[in-house]
């Protein structure tokens, strides 16, 4: 009985695995709007974030003076950052089969706003936005960061 | 001449030092807003400063870092947060929406009403910026997880083909199987209920 438990346990998280590898095999989000100057950076790499462009699981997204990025993320959380803002992503993870995993951010300088999608509805720690000087915990929701200047 | 010289050194020092003393920096009061849903609820921040934490759960609560360490709560206004932030809330990109496909029985083909929410999906992507598409597979509660859980996403790989078959890029298409996670009609479990085994297609 036991041992049937775990041989089910184990197909289903392969099951999961798959898909979810599917899910990630072209990013973790896209960019939907980008006016003005909107980067991504990469690995030590500075490129530019047009409409259609993939964020992978640990990029910075960085606006200039005269920019704005709207982005959709695999879990419907959506989020769009203000002119001069730098948003780092420290990790994302999200399994489509349970809903798990994490989407923890650091919004370096700027504004965000952040509509939380499914990561967030599964578990209240889930998603977290730090600035320099707090940690958000997000509960489904939606809000407007600032950093101090 | 020795002194004069020694004397204009440590003159250049003092400069130096008044120079480069840092200026006092400006406390960084970070701050969140928390916005009502679409539907009139909302949600919950938890804004934690080093150790101490404070919760807002009211629309348009805010917190904003504290000098002394501490989170401060307060409220804004719904005209002073348009005023302020219209421009970047505008840039949210557009909701999700979702579409339920359902089978004829025994058979491949989509539903009657299924064929017209495919159209209706078409629009939608249509008129959004760099649409995608993610097919989430569902079963009934009949069977176990791991069972459910492949049939879903063998659901879900079906759809995303007749999808390809109507035109759309492939690689706009991601799936995943919630197996009975998530029945839209709730049921004990190993009832067998035709409107739960159904794929969910969304735009985002």
């Amino acid at each position: 009985m036991y041992k049937s438990y775990c041989v089910r346990k184990s197909i289903a998280a392969g099951f999961a695995f798959l898909a979810a590898t599917q899910v990630f095999a072209d990013g973790v989000g896209k960019v939907k709007i980008s006016t003005g100057s909107v980067f991504i950076e990469r690995a030590g790499a500075r490129m530019p974030g047009p409409v259609g462009a993939t964020i992978e699981a640990t990029d910075t997204i960085v606006t200039g003076a005269d920019g704005t990025a709207g982005v959709t993320f695999v879990d419907n959380s959506r989020l769009s950052l203000g002119p001069n803002s730098t948003l780092a992503i420290n990790r994302f993870r999200f399994d489509q089969t349970t809903h798990d995993g994490n989407f923890d951010s650091s919004l370096k300088r700027g504004t965000l706003s952040v509509i939380s999608g499914k990561l967030a509805k599964r578990s209240s720690d889930a998603m977290t936005v730090a600035t320099p000087s707090t940690i958000l915990g997000v509960r489904g929701t939606e809000f407007i960061v600032r950093v101090g200047e | 001449m020795i002194t004069r010289v020694l004397a204009a050194i440590a003159i250049a020092f003092l400069v130096a030092g008044c120079a480069s003393k840092p200026e006092p920096k400006p406390v960084l009061a970070d701050s969140v807003i928390l916005l009502p849903h679409a539907d009139g609820t909302t949600g919950a921040i938890s804004v934690k400063q080093g150790s101490r934490e404070v919760i807002i759960d009211s629309p348009y609560a805010s917190a904003k870092s504290g000098a002394d360490g501490t989170p401060r709560t307060g409220r804004e206004s719904e005209a002073a947060v348009k005023q302020e932030f219209g421009a970047l809330l505008a840039a949210l990109p557009p909701a999700p929406v979702s579409f339920v496909i359902y089978f004829q029985s025994g058979s491949n083909e989509f539903s009657e009403a299924s064929n017209a929410n495919v159209v209706l999906l078409l629009a939608e992507m249509a008129r959004r910026p760099f649409p995608e598409i993610t097919v989430i597979g569902h079963t009934d509660r009949v069977g176990t997880d791991q069972v459910n859980d492949a049939l879903s996403l063998q659901r879900a790989q079906r759809v995303k083909d007749l999808l390809t078959q109507r035109g759309i890029a492939a690689e706009r298409i991601s799936v995943g199987g919630r197996g009975e996670r998530e029945p839209l009609v709730p049921t004990a479990d190993e009832v067998s209920e035709p409107r739960n085994r159904r794929v969910e297609v969304s735009v985002r």
